[in-house]
């Protein structure tokens, strides 16, 4: 009916384990894909914490208006064009140059684009914290950078995490699409294990890297509820 | 007329002198000049929206006057406008030389001749004529001489809010020993041992390693209150302390207040506990549409009030 049946798909999960061109295809693969998202993670961390903070300090400091217009303008460039057209042109306009590594293409791509992500997080999980708590810092006498990092952004952490961690899993599962410029991740190795030379079947090593991506996710949810709970501690007790 | 000689008095610890206070196109504050003097017990009515929470946020710069000049002692927090501080045109080479013309053809006294020359240079904008270097090196010394970083002189004023403002994150410990120890005032050792005493005062020792979260409002403002304590500050200024408060624990925060005042601390209080006003009042001053209306001591404003809305305010409240 389905044009597959459960036996079937058994068998050929017992084919990818026990041949060794396939597996060592999907570690590949996995590993790909481990480290682009790992790489662009860190960038879009750093890069976004930046601009957060560069138009968090706007609201407070006419000094900072241009930059943060600047912030406005590539956010929205960012965010408004599919991150697919973003691939394309970093590999075949900006990066077109010979023996430029396309990994490293992949990684800038994905780490700007979540840069811009990960920067809107951060300054919604700021601003979620009532004005009132760096009015008090600074009616105490504490600086504007103190009152921050000691007041504003612990408490702003709870709310920023829970994102942190939805744009980890989107980015994990959009560089997907890397095989676009030619790159073999955990999909594509899908696919050619998949083709006419090997399996002639792409269900059975499609359900196996499905189980690879659910199980990360998975990992990943855990990883975050724990620090969640952790960062937690001050709203029990 | 002239009376914008830097300094302050001695006994004056903060002054907002012509402070106008725009947010948008809406003006607030429209040129109020209030003076607070060591140990007074000032409070502020007036009807909401009236710009006395503007007011008494501009006196430790919460708020940044659209124009006005604030004092800390003989600091001045806000800019320096050279055209209007003394010290400064007198240092102009504008003002040296007029008064040597002067000085020959009139005999008026040195203070006259002062004042005479320094309204003309005023009215003329000589200054930003003839001046040059030198000037500006005056500028810039009036700045490093009187000019404090407003950071320096809010550890000295405290604030008490509406909505008490504790530290969420930290426990009720850290919220009284946070800033003395990271302002260097005080080790962490002696920031705790006076933090305990505090909260003994107030009779919630127990709660010094509660998060705020669990405490009521009347124990979150009474900690608010010794948080600024704990900073050992000239002024205390309050913003409609018990406003946020169930009725039940009105109570023990103006007690608490109460107890400041008597002990000579200097408070600004907005309030609208009219009790608490004819009580522990000092001066009670009248804000409507951003101008001071009345300004006098308890008994008089109370008892004989002259301005008009403040009359309406009074009959509406005083049931």
């Amino acid at each position: 009916m389905f044009g597959f049946n459960v036996m079937k798909i058994i068998n050929g999960f017992i084919e990818i384990f026990s041949t060794s061109d396939y597996i060592t295809t999907v570690l590949d693969g996995l590993k790909l894909t481990l480290i682009i998202t790992v790489c662009a993670l860190v960038i879009g961390l750093a890069l976004g914490l930046i601009l957060a903070i560069i138009k968090i300090m706007a609201l407070n400091m006419p000094k900072m208006k241009i930059p943060a217009k600047v912030c406005d303008v590539y956010i929205a460039i960012i965010r408004g064009t599919p991150v697919a057209l973003q691939l394309f042109i970093m590999a075949f306009a900006v990066f077109a140059i010979r023996g430029f590594p396309l990994e490293l293409t992949a990684i800038i791509t994905f780490g700007l684009n979540s840069s811009a992500y990960v920067a809107e997080n951060i300054r919604a999980g700021i601003l979620s914290i009532d004005k009132g708590q760096m009015e008090a810092g600074r009616s105490l006498g504490l600086s504007y950078g103190t009152t921050m990092s000691k007041i504003v952004v612990p408490q702003a952490i709870k709310n920023i995490i829970p994102t942190i961690g939805n744009e980890i899993i989107a980015l994990l599962k959009e560089t997907s699409i890397v095989s676009m410029i030619g790159l073999i991740d955990l999909t594509f190795a899908a696919k050619i294990i998949g083709s006419g030379q090997n399996m002639a079947s792409y269900i059975v090593p499609m359900l196996f890297v499905a189980i690879f991506y659910l199980a990360m996710v998975y990992l990943i949810t855990l990883l975050i509820n724990y620090i969640e709970r952790r960062f937690r501690k001050s709203d029990r007790q | 007329m002239i009376d914008n000689k830097a300094p302050l008095r001695e006994n004056e610890i903060v002054k907002v002198k012509n402070v106008y206070k725009n947010f948008g196109k809406v003006e607030v504050l429209k040129g109020v000049t209030l003076k607070i003097k060591k140990g007074e017990k000032v409070v502020i009515l007036g009807p909401s929206g009236s710009g006395k929470s503007t007011l008494l946020r501009c006196l430790n710069l919460l708020e940044d006057p659209t124009y006005g000049e604030v004092w800390f002692h003989d600091n001045l927090l806000t800019p320096v406008d050279p055209y209007i501080h003394f010290d400064i045109i007198e240092k102009s080479k504008t003002f040296k030389k007029m008064k040597e013309e002067y000085l020959l053809t009139t005999n008026l006294t040195e203070e006259e001749l002062r004042e005479k020359i320094i309204l003309e240079i005023k009215k003329d904008d000589l200054l930003k004529k003839n001046e040059g270097k030198e000037f500006k090196k005056a500028v810039k010394d009036f700045y490093n001489e009187h000019v404090l970083d407003a950071n320096k002189a809010r550890a000295k004023i405290g604030m008490v809010f509406q909505h008490f403002n504790l530290f969420n994150n930290l426990t009720v410990l850290e919220n009284l020993t946070l800033a003395p120890v990271k302002l260097k005032l005080k080790s962490k050792e002696e920031a705790e041992e006076k933090a305990y005493a505090l909260l003994k005062r107030i009779g919630l020792e127990d709660k010094a390693n509660v998060y705020p979260s669990t405490l009521s409002g009347g124990q979150k403002q009474r900690i608010a209150i010794i948080r600024s304590l704990a900073m050992e500050p000239e002024v205390i200024l309050f913003d409609e302390p018990t406003s946020a408060l169930d009725p039940e624990m009105v109570g023990e925060v103006l007690e608490l207040m109460k107890e400041l005042a008597e002990e000579g601390m200097t408070m600004v209080v907005v309030t609208h506990e009219m009790g608490f006003a004819k009580e522990v009042a000092t001066r009670v001053i009248f804000i409507d549409e951003g101008i001071i209306k009345e300004e006098n001591t308890p008994k008089e404003f109370f008892g004989a009030p002259k301005d008009e809305r403040l009359k309406e305010f009074l009959s509406k409240v005083l049931i």
